[in-house]
């Protein structure tokens, strides 16, 4: 990929996008037939699928826990998802992904409902474009929601990144590549809890800060947006004639 | 695929509930303040046969990390650069909750979170480890083993990395007129080419209480972490929430302006260590 010019002279950025604004998010529940509850999520061309099977049984017993389910979580991508093909095998980057992903889904679960059982959030990658982990946290809360999982609140996540030195809301994969900082955050909001949130280049105090906000901003978008996509799928009662 | 973990090593109700009644009330069942780092000692060159390394030991934590130099081929986006891999074990010895086999996503996560600090702060000036620029360049091989666990594990990976990367020289190289590289290991040069310092500094949070570094104990209760690398010129070089558990706006600020103060320092105390070198230390007992 050629590097763009992140930052324009009119002050928008490459994709003709002002620094806080969000690319098209489009959300679809229930998207899957077998699985107990699934989400597509897009982010601009970030396309995620998740998928969540159970709270069920499971042959691993030994790591089922007496007094809650236990969360597994696999991150994904497929391997014609990037520019270069990804390998099949699962890489460091996946390994570390699928534990973040999962530990933003923890504080939201009422995983004390349903004891020595499992509760399984598949993530696919579909098409990467830049914030494929917040796409992924946004679209597995979703999926657990259609699940009928419990939970305390819905999970949205997006990135902040640090481009040609402007903060901007939701990076793409030309300004993650070409940024000085990428800053995924996930955030349950009603409850006010921050549930993922790395940090992958330099900032200052004040710039971090700074960037957060813009993040929880960002979030609270992407929250309306899930909210109205759930009341879609369950609040619109079709009478047949 | 990741799952959430057994409790390793089960601690009992009542010494749990003592740990965070006592963080509650601003002290820790080692007599630490909720900002005190336990002691490190730090003993580089520990490994003669590495061209870099350190033996940390931070509190009852310990862990060895080694720098080894290999001539290789230069990744097609930076031809003219060095580069760096990261890599980390927690061995068996360590703990009776270590297997052993290929690293876990915890000591791939570890490995990986220094790993970016160093790279995002261009901690190494990686052009100045171009061979034959575009052919041969210095790989840096930086790989971090956990020998004894008693909590904090990234911090004290971290401070081992630093203090290794310190401790490491560039050996003498001889390039003939067809380019082949000889490496005369006997000879050293000159130090590895230094930026930037950086440290991670691991914040833990129990009901709503922040404190720094901790023990396998206080491990055991916690909710959450923020793993956050700070710069020897007070930037933030990264972060890492880790665990289940979330954190409110106002605490992620709390936990950095405590990093930033205590990551500071602790690079100044790793220069001095690694200055005046094995203060004391016997380096026979793993630097007890």
């Amino acid at each position: 990929m050629e590097k763009p010019r992140l930052i324009r002279e009119d002050g928008l950025r490459h994709d003709g996008r002002r620094p806080d604004e969000l690319r098209p998010v489009r959300i679809s529940i229930g998207v899957l037939n077998k699985a107990s509850g699934s989400a597509l999520v897009e982010y601009g061309g970030t396309k995620v699928l998740a998928a969540v099977h159970g709270p069920r049984e499971i042959s691993q017993r030994h790591i089922l826990l007496p007094d809650r389910a236990i969360i597994r979580c696999r991150y994904h991508m497929l391997s014609f998802s990037t520019h270069e093909r990804k390998s099949p095998a699962p890489s460091r980057r996946e390994i570390e992904l699928s534990k973040v992903v999962r530990e933003s889904l923890e504080p939201v679960v009422i995983s004390e409902v349903f004891p020595r059982t499992a509760i399984d959030v598949f993530v696919e990658v579909i098409n990467a474009d830049g914030g494929t982990r917040t796409a992924a946290v946004t679209a597995a809360s979703l999926a657990l929601a259609d699940a009928g999982i419990p939970m305390r609140d819905l999970v949205v996540a997006i990135a902040v990144g640090k481009v040609s030195g402007t903060l901007v809301l939701d990076i793409d994969e030309a300004e993650d590549m070409y940024g000085e900082a990428d800053m995924p955050v996930a955030v349950a909001p009603s409850i006010g809890l921050i549930t993922l949130l790395q940090l992958n280049g330099v900032l200052s105090r004040e710039e971090f800060s700074e960037a957060l906000k813009l993040a929880l901003k960002g979030a609270s978008q992407i929250y309306e947006k899930s909210r109205e996509a759930l009341r879609d799928r369950y609040m619109k009662v079709k009478v047949e004639e | 695929m990741s799952h959430t973990p057994s409790p390793g090593i089960i601690t009992p109700k009542l010494k749990a509930n003592t740990i965070v009644n006592m963080i509650k009330k601003g002290i820790r069942s080692s007599g630490r303040g909720l900002t005190d780092y336990r002691p490190i000692d730090v003993v580089v060159g520990y490994v003669q046969n590495a061209d870099g390394s350190a033996l940390v030991r931070l509190g009852n934590t310990v862990v060895v990390a080694g720098v080894k130099l290999e001539v290789g081929s230069p990744y097609p986006d930076t031809p003219n650069e060095g580069a760096l891999i990261v890599n980390a074990e927690f061995m068996p010895a360590a703990s009776p909750t270590f297997e052993p086999g290929p690293p876990d996503e915890n000591a791939i996560e570890l490995a990986r979170v220094i790993d970016r600090a160093l790279r995002e702060l261009k901690a190494i000036d990686m052009s100045k480890l171009a061979i034959v620029p575009g052919r041969r360049v210095w790989i840096i091989y930086v790989d971090i083993y956990v020998l004894d666990h008693d909590g904090n594990l990234v911090d004290a990976s971290s401070i081992a990395t630093l203090s290794a990367l310190l401790n490491t020289t560039l050996p003498k190289v001889e390039v003939d007129e067809s380019g082949n590289v000889r490496v005369e290991k006997n000879i050293r040069m000159s130090p590895l080419p230094i930026n930037h310092k950086v440290v991670t500094v691991t914040v833990a949070k129990v009901e709503n209480v922040l404190f720094i570094d901790p023990d396998l104990d206080e491990e055991g209760v916690i909710e959450t972490k923020l793993v956050i690398a700070v710069s020897d010129d007070s930037r933030i070089a990264g972060i890492q929430k880790s665990g289940s558990g979330g954190l409110t706006e106002a605490e992620i600020l709390a936990a950095l302006d405590i990093a930033l103060k205590t990551g500071v320092s602790l690079i100044k105390t790793i220069e001095s260590r690694v200055l005046e070198p094995t203060l004391g230390l016997s380096t026979n007992t793993l630097g007890q």
